[in-house]
């Protein structure tokens, strides 16, 4: 990083904060038992079934861990596909 | 009042068990109780060299388990306080020579005795950790502010909240400061946060301790060492003072911002 990036307040991360992000993250997927590949498949699954009944906007789609103190918790945002009321 | 269990674990390990059990221990009979100290570790006998009690062996746990001596046998008295004991692990046997039943057992025949069961857990989270937190009332976990000593903590966390044993504690050994203050580690808050259990106590990294083990004395003896005034603080918070954290500053300041300015890194 050149000292003119520094000047303008563009930071690298500290080692700190990379080591909270990358906990916060190891710990959600430690303490649900999923590993990012299981969350995939998770997804894949999702959207297949969801897709049978209604149409959705698959590349939308976001299957992922949020968490309070202990409690973790399976979000998934399924965008429908068009978003207007209008029939076809 | 019946003696409470406390046990020392991390899941990880070389982040303080052993230091932390002996600290804590003489800790608490320099406060006046009458407590033993239990290593656990069977196989691995640490605490009897960190206690400076090691020549004084004659029988262990497993001896005492097995029925080849009575308890008060293996129980080795601490040689500057009088109301501290050591029951050291067997050297020669393996973990599954003891089974959780023994160690609920054991330790029930102590509880009249005493005011304080210090029981130092192995790594890991197989048989050796499952007999050292069974006759536990509190569960003291130890880590250090580093990524892979967190996640383990945060594993055994788990494995103690399913054991449905509600008492954990959290003690954060060898912080640095200094590092912190660079943003170079992780600080109490972050790892509070993250492992979001009540904190019992800071240790901040001090070279005493290694000095201390080689003398097999242990830093809560010593009024000079910074780790041991912190363990002589977790002894009264144990027996319920409530005693303030000591004052560790994490928080950058001026020197600090202008430093990290020219080496080009965030406050």
């Amino acid at each position: 990083m050149s000292i003119w990036d520094r000047l303008r307040g563009k930071r690298e991360p500290t080692s700190r904060q990379v080591a909270r992000q990358r906990l916060q993250l190891v710990l959600v997927h430690d303490r649900a038992k999923v590993s990012p590949q299981l969350l995939q498949t998770l997804k894949d699954e999702i959207i297949a079934v969801i897709s049978r009944h209604v149409d959705i906007d698959r590349d939308g789609v976001e299957v992922t861990f949020t968490q309070s103190k202990r409690q973790s918790r399976l979000v998934a945002d399924i965008p429908l596909q068009g978003g207007s009321r209008r029939q076809k | 009042m019946p003696a409470r269990v406390l046990t020392i674990t991390s899941g990880k390990g070389g982040v303080g068990k052993t230091t932390a059990t002996a600290n804590l221990a003489s800790a608490l009979a320099l406060h006046g109780q009458r407590v033993v100290a239990i290593d656990a570790d069977i196989g691995l006998r640490n605490l009897d060299v960190v206690m400076g009690l090691e020549n004084r062996i004659v029988y262990d746990l497993v001896d005492v388990v097995e029925g080849r001596c009575r308890l008060r046998q293996a129980m080795i008295r601490d040689k500057r306080l009088s109301e501290l004991y050591l029951l050291p692990a067997a050297q020669t046997r393996d973990k599954t020579a003891v089974s959780p039943e023994d160690m609920v057992r054991l330790t029930d025949e102590l509880r009249p005795e005493f005011d304080f069961i210090v029981i130092d857990s192995p790594a890991g989270i197989e048989r050796g950790f499952k007999n050292a937190i069974a006759p536990a009332d509190e569960i003291l976990i130890i880590t250090t502010p580093e990524v892979s000593a967190v996640r383990d903590a945060d594993r055994i966390i788990g494995l103690v909240e399913a054991e449905e044993k509600e008492t954990t504690y959290l003690i954060i050994n060898r912080l640095r400061p200094d590092m912190v203050r660079r943003e170079d580690m992780l600080a109490t808050s972050d790892v509070v946060e993250l492992l979001a259990i009540d904190l019992i106590g800071i240790v901040p990294e001090d070279e005493y301790i290694i000095i201390s083990t080689n003398r097999g004395r242990p830093a809560a003896l010593d009024n000079s060492s910074p780790a041991g005034q912190a363990f002589r603080n977790i002894a009264r918070r144990v027996m319920g003072e409530d005693v303030p954290f000591m004052a560790i500053r994490e928080s950058p300041g001026f020197l600090d911002r202008i430093a990290r300015l020219v080496r080009g890194r965030r406050i």
